[in-house]
């Protein structure tokens, strides 16, 4: 059970180097905290918020300034997922669950479901937005999971790509419209910003949900486990 | 008695609370980097990359701290919340990993 233990030299020698890099890191954090002159971005972004269609400045920042950054993030889960998928099937679902658990899970998941929609609403004006709601919902598909039921909240395996790619999809069709309507892509106007960083964010929540509990299943539920080599029992 | 005394301690207490703050994140990303490259358990490894990534969100929170009275800078944390998002799945990605590797030993050890 214990691991081999690790030789000396090496340990130290890493942690020399470390060290050296600390020290570099720390010399750059203090640059950066006290040398800096001129305007910090700071300033120009929450100058701009109330243009911007949403009042909290994050949400601003992800949405609107930033918001090329925030669809490749889309992807970035996607392409995670998508790898998960590749890797083999989905790990054995868990027994049925006792009376307790069963019970709680029937009252928690809808309150997660609820502070999901919650959370996705407040995020135009408090903390909040596209992302903690989408987490909510993958917590609320762990939860599922755990308690026993296999699919962990998500619908079946050929609708699934709709609803993780869909969240990708949206917010590339928004921009490409914006593009279309002479703005460039992915720069709205101030008057419909707030509708369509809504319609993005939501479509994210359910993307981002969907993918999070799809990668606590740990596989393709579409693929047959191997069966065993050599007639010994699967694990 | 003592909050009273501190803005004659401290000249800056931004400068203190963000040195304090981004120090620790500084120290958990290099304790996080010494564990990745001492220790070979693939779930080690992915505890230390966690435990770095937290510590370059410290930093990151930190750089956006501008005192109580003033709004923090909102791209820092924007970025920090991205970065949360990728870590989440990139790990998942290596667990996955992790558990393949588990189930082809198992198989490979059977023959």
């Amino acid at each position: 059970m214990s691991a081999p233990r690790t030789s000396l030299w090496p340990a130290i020698a890493i942690a020399g180097l470390l060290g050296g890099l600390g020290l570099l890191l720390a010399w750059a954090f203090l640059t950066a905290l006290l040398g800096y002159e001129g305007e910090r971005l700071a300033e120009i972004a929450l100058a701009r918020v109330p243009d911007s269609g949403v009042s909290n400045p994050v949400t601003a920042v992800l949405l609107n300034f930033r918001a090329y950054d925030t669809l490749l993030e889309l992807a970035v889960l996607l392409a995670a997922l998508l790898g998960i998928w590749s890797l083999g099937p989905a790990s054995l679902p868990y027994g049925a669950p006792e009376p307790v658990l069963a019970r709680l899970v029937g009252w928690v998941v809808p309150l997660l479901v609820l502070s999901a929609g919650y959370l996705l609403w407040v995020g135009g004006h408090a903390p909040g937005g596209a992302f903690q709601a989408g987490a909510l919902l993958g917590a609320a598909g762990v939860m599922l999971r755990l308690a026993g039921y296999a699919s962990a909240g998500l619908p079946r395996r050929h609708l699934q790509p709709v609803l993780m790619a869909g969240g990708l999809l949206a917010f590339v069709a928004v921009g490409l419209i914006q593009t279309a309507l002479g703005l460039g892509f992915l720069t709205y106007a101030p008057a419909s910003a707030k509708w369509v960083i809504l319609l993005i964010e939501t479509a994210a929540t359910l993307a981002i949900g969907a993918t999070l509990a799809a990668a606590f299943v740990g596989g393709d539920p579409a693929r047959v486990p191997r069966p065993a080599s050599g007639g010994a029992p699967a694990p | 008695m003592i909050p009273d005394l501190l803005p004659n301690m401290i000249p800056d207490l931004n400068l203190a609370t963000q040195l304090l703050f981004g120090g620790s994140g500084l120290a958990l990303f290099l304790l996080g980097a010494w564990s990745f490259l001492i220790h070979a358990p693939l779930l080690r490894k992915l505890i230390a990359l966690n435990v770095m990534g937290a510590g370059v969100f410290h930093i990151l929170v930190a750089v956006a701290y501008r005192g109580l009275d003033t709004p923090p800078d909102p791209v820092p944390h924007a970025l920090v919340l991205t970065g949360i998002v990728v870590a989440v799945s990139a790990t998942a990605l290596g667990l996955a990993f992790g558990q393949r590797l588990d189930q082809d030993e198992d198989g490979a050890a059977d023959d």
